[in-house]
């Protein structure tokens, strides 16, 4: 009783930050990673805008980006996060980082889920008279609706383990605290109720982002 | 009218059209036959673009478009509607949906979209099914979709590639039936592309045979099945002959 009175409060305040640092990275993650997936998937051999020198350098900085070790990623750009945020630190100081890690993450779920996509459907759409526009927003992105999804709640999942490695520079969350509390204090049920939170959110999103997926797909009926 | 002047088109080292010359007149139902891999479904994507052919014209109303790009293509397309052997009906879209796709690129308002649907679904007999979606459907009735969505834009012509070759004999009879109506009362011209004498025989008045990429063989449908020349003819003749004894002696022993 005595745990929850002093550090349920806590918890529940860390629980919420992870959240919405995971969140707001998502989302800009998304909003730079769908526009990079669609351009070096359209830009490959066959497809619609086929461009060998820009699907190559598109691909490179993808897996340039996905290939550093987030923790390195986080200290390494603080001067760019500064010139971005104003700051390197806290929630702020977290996102840019995350951003800039989730996003080749991003494109690349999103060029995988597009790259499901019958050819079939694509040819009956330029058949219809489709522009490369039209076929990228009404029959790949549509089409491939629920593999999106279930990709972004695998998104989630990952940026919330890098949220909690973003702790690291004070950024709160459960990360944060697990560090804080557990490692420099000690204080191993502090940790260990951290972790559980931890775990609960990832079960509790995984299983959101299959029932949405499943939602709206409209195979499945 | 399709006008094809020496057609040729290669997928890199390999040519697979070998100078196709084809005249197709406004109202004919036109069959192109030939076994898989001889050409056939490249020629008829010559016919809209979607295969650009590496040498030759192809004329549209006396009109060249081989070299149209950006919107002129698109405008082309839009007048050419399509179907497909596996239907190729957008999965997250409903029926409804998926007749008014055409529509939709071209900006066609709603309501005009939907009422247009509505008619083009009464035609194909599935009006019950427009806020249903295709995996919901059977083959015979996601084809009639497709046809419904081939002709929201009342289109002039119409390519069939292998649009029955998907489906069962009876399925097969229904949606040629559906065809030839579409043919005769909308006045569409139809080019169909097929491996299956049969078929071509129900609905073509005539008919082109294409062998290795190249025709050998061309006339009123008619004739060509009393008096093949080509060797390619005559086997495909033969096959489907065999066939057709086959399922009499089977129906005999049925009677039995």
């Amino acid at each position: 009783m005595g745990f929850f009175a002093e550090y349920g409060q806590l918890l529940l305040e860390g629980t919420w930050d992870s959240i919405v640092m995971t969140a707001v990275s998502c989302i800009f993650a998304y909003v730079l990673g769908i526009p990079l997936g669609v351009l070096v998937l359209i830009t490959g051999e066959g497809n619609l805008r086929p461009n060998r020198p820009v699907h190559a350098v598109l691909g490179w900085i993808i897996n340039v980006g996905r290939s550093i070790p987030f923790i390195i990623l986080l200290f390494s750009i603080i001067p760019f996060t500064r010139l971005i945020v104003g700051t390197s630190l806290g929630v702020l100081g977290a996102i840019v980082p995350l951003v800039v890690c989730a996003t080749p993450f991003v494109a690349r779920m999103v060029e995988q889920s597009l790259a499901e996509v019958d050819a079939s459907l694509i040819e009956a759409g330029e058949a219809f008279g489709a522009s490369a526009w039209q076929l990228v927003y009404k029959v790949y992105l549509k089409e491939s609706l629920p593999s999106l999804v279930r990709g972004a709640s695998i998104t989630f999942i990952t940026l919330f383990g890098f949220v909690a490695m973003a702790g690291c520079v004070g950024a709160g969350g459960l990360g944060d605290i697990a560090i804080r509390y557990g490692y420099q204090r000690y204080q191993p049920d502090v940790m260990v109720a951290a972790v559980i939170l931890c775990v609960i959110l990832v079960e509790v999103v995984q299983s959101l982002g299959n029932a949405i997926s499943k939602a709206v797909d409209k195979r499945t009926r | 009218m399709i006008e094809l002047r020496d057609i040729r088109k290669s997928f890199g080292e390999k040519e697979v059209l070998h100078g196709i010359n084809l005249e197709i007149a406004d109202g004919d139902v036109f069959g192109i036959i030939g076994v898989s891999g001889a050409g056939k479904s490249t020629l008829v994507r010559c016919m809209n673009l979607l295969e650009r052919p590496t040498s030759g014209r192809v004329l549209i109303d006396g009109r060249d478009v081989t070299d149209l790009k950006g919107a002129q293509l698109i405008q082309l397309r839009q007048f050419i509607g399509m179907i497909f052997q596996n239907f190729s009906l957008f999965q997250q879209r409903s029926v409804a949906e998926n007749v008014c796709f055409p529509l939709e690129i071209r900006g066609v308002a709603k309501e005009e979209r939907l009422e247009r649907a509505t008619d083009l679904l009464k035609m194909v007999d599935l009006s019950d099914f427009a806020d249903a979606y295709p995996v919901q459907l059977s083959g015979g009735q996601q084809q009639r979709v497709a046809i419904a969505r081939a002709l929201a834009n009342r289109p002039r012509i119409m390519l069939c590639d292998e649009a029955t070759s998907a489906l069962d004999t009876r399925t097969t009879m229904s949606i040629l039936e559906l065809l030839g109506r579409v043919n005769r009362e909308l006045g569409v011209t139809m080019v169909v592309i097929t491996h299956s004498l049969a078929v071509a025989q129900r609905i073509c008045n005539r008919i082109a045979v294409i062998d290795d990429g190249r025709i050998v063989e061309e006339g009123a449908t008619r004739e060509v099945f009393a008096h093949p020349q080509a060797q390619m003819t005559k086997d495909l003749l033969l096959f489907d002959t065999v066939i057709q004894d086959f399922s009499e002696d089977e129906r005999e022993k049925a009677v039995i």
